[in-house]
């Protein structure tokens, strides 16, 4: 900022010019030319752009250099592009059975982790506001919680296909089961985590358990529950892609595990990239409702 | 039974851990009238916390009982409303449901006192109002400064129409400036409505200022009320004017000696 401009009007200034003379000038709201600020926020774009953008060429160049000699095992990502033309640009054919666009396979898995995410949520929410609550219910509950969340999601699936004699509810019961635990422990944690001083704002206005648990728990458990449901819905399109591939059907896990069987390498890695993509989503979906029913108040 | 409003028998409280057993009170015995200020001094870890949440309810005594208006006090109760020194407001709630969540629940039923939705709304807002917090009414409470919690807490205690107000340190979090204009802001409010205050606080001129008796507790354990003062000073009282008045350096002294001349902090509890 030059030191003329300080003189006068010097709201923007932040550098008093020691024993200048100030004219005295009525105070207005800086207000700046809009090619400023239309830069200031381009800068601001960009800062935010460049450096992935950046990095994801430097990525696509190597992975091209490196896979372009011939008899290479795995293909350039301009041979993805050719090879994949038709999966990439048409998501919505269907020519009966399990040759479908990738919407019809990415549809399914996510109706699948729908339904058993939804019955882990409320599940895992209720197991975990009694183990939060009771003493007893920790004592007893705890140590079969703690065994049971290290198994592996895919050694789930042979018992429930035994037990439901039937894939699809099996599927759903993997989803369950993977990602019941983090909602389980989270809840229960928030439960145990609500201050005393929100108790005793409870006791002195007299509230009943019902109101309590109403008012008071749930809401105060509110981002520890959200926690514990981002965890497990990625643990979930994890085990969904497993389960797939080994139920078979319809899905995008069973659409690798067929591309695979059918040396169809580059729809692997288009829907690699699409369960990323997917992934992700789910995961800001579920910190963004969050964000919506906790008011933005983060867990302290 | 006598007439006391308030009144404190014998109140005792061992607390246990173990094989260890740490007697805090012993032997207190108060009466308070209907109306009365009074704040309870003395240094931490004295017992003033135990004894204000045995009159709360929170707390049980070991031994004696807390009456109020010949009642045994046994559990909290809005009659007994707090102001928190952490003001305790629900994070998720706004300014206004804070207060609102209080008064919902003690006239909200189909009691002598019941209020229907309108009433309970300008209740509300009246009490915010009190406190000049009406116009915050929609913020949360992340969302404003300190003091402005704190009106809100004794808003939400004020809006229970307690029989008595309970204040745990309630400035004891807030800098000095914000802190006068909130004891003015009680003082102008006890004027108005009469209240029956009981208030700890480690600030002598708060003490002073406010109050119409101090109870100074001897340090613990087995902390008892040593000496009662009672502040003659004529109300409404103007920290302006008090600074240079003979009463108030006489009662300031009174309390600063009882506190740190006779019942100085033991050297191990220095803290």
């Amino acid at each position: 900022m030059p030191a003329t401009r300080a003189n006068t009007a010097s709201i923007a200034s932040d550098v008093p010019v020691p024993g200048a003379t100030a004219e005295i000038v009525a105070f207005r709201p800086p207000v700046r030319p809009v090619f400023e600020r239309l830069r200031d926020a381009a800068n601001r774009f960009a800062g935010i752009v460049v450096p992935p953008v950046i990095v994801i060429g430097f990525i696509i160049v190597a992975w091209q250099l490196l896979c372009s000699a011939p008899g290479s095992s795995l293909p350039a990502p301009s041979k993805v592009i050719a090879d994949s033309w038709d999966f990439i640009v048409d998501p919505f054919y269907d020519n009966g059975g399990i040759d479908k666009g990738a919407f019809w396979h990415l549809s399914k898995s996510l109706s699948r982790v729908a339904v058993g995410y939804s019955f882990a949520a409320v599940v895992g929410i209720a197991l975990g506001v009694l183990v939060g609550q009771s003493m007893w219910a920790m004592r007893g509950l705890d140590p079969i919680f703690q065994v049971l969340r290290t198994i592996p999601p895919l050694a789930w699936l042979p018992l429930s296909l035994a037990g439901f004699r039937d894939a699809q509810p099996s599927a759903l019961f993997v989803i369950f089961i993977t990602s019941i635990w983090p909602i389980i422990i989270n809840t229960s944690v928030g439960v145990r985590n609500i201050p005393q001083d929100y108790r005793n704002v409870a006791a002195v206005i007299r509230l009943s358990w019902w109101e309590v648990f109403w008012k008071i728990t749930l809401p105060a458990t509110v981002p520890y529950i959200f926690t514990g449901l981002r965890i497990g819905i990625g643990l979930s399109w994890l085990a969904i892609v497993a389960a797939e591939m080994l139920i078979g059907g319809v899905g995008i896990g069973f659409f690798i595990w067929d591309a695979w069987n059918s040396s169809r390498i580059s729809d692997i890695i288009v829907a690699l990239f699409y369960i990323g993509i997917i992934g992700f989503l789910l995961d800001r979906l579920i910190a963004f409702v969050g964000n919506l029913v906790s008011h933005g108040v983060s867990a302290q | 039974m006598d007439k006391t409003y308030l009144k404190f028998e014998q109140i005792g409280r061992s607390f246990h851990r173990g094989q260890m057993t740490t007697e805090v009170l012993r032997d207190i015995d108060l009466s308070i009238d209907q109306g009365e200020f009074v704040s309870l001094i003395g240094h931490s870890g004295c017992g003033k916390s135990t004894l204000l949440n045995i009159l709360g309810g929170l707390l049980k005594s070991t031994t004696g009982e807390v009456f109020l208006e010949g009642k045994v006090v046994d559990e909290p109760g809005p009659d007994r409303a707090i102001v928190f020194q952490n003001h305790s407001l629900l994070p998720w709630l706004t300014v206004y449901g804070n207060v609102t969540i209080a008064v919902d629940k003690v006239f909200g039923g189909s009691g002598a006192a019941a209020k229907n939705k309108a009433e309970r709304h300008d209740w509300v807002m009246h009490n915010l109002e009190l406190v000049q917090m009406a116009q915050a009414k929609d913020k949360r409470p992340h969302e404003i400064s300190g003091g402005m919690k704190q009106r809100v807490g004794i808003a939400r205690a004020l809006a229970m129409q307690p029989k008595v107000l309970l204040m745990d340190e309630p400035f004891g979090a807030l800098d000095a400036l914000t802190r006068a204009h909130l004891q003015d802001s009680v003082m102008d409010i006890h004027a108005r409505l009469g209240n029956t205050v009981m208030m700890i606080t480690h600030d002598v001129d708060e003490a002073v200022l406010l109050s119409d008796r101090v109870v100074m507790m001897t340090n613990g354990p087995a902390a008892t009320i040593g000496e009662i003062l009672r502040i003659d000073l004529p109300r409404p009282r103007r920290r302006l004017e008090l600074a240079t008045d003979a009463e108030y350096a006489r009662c300031r002294a009174a309390v600063l000696e009882f506190l740190y001349a006779r019942h100085r902090v033991p050297q191990r509890a220095a803290a």
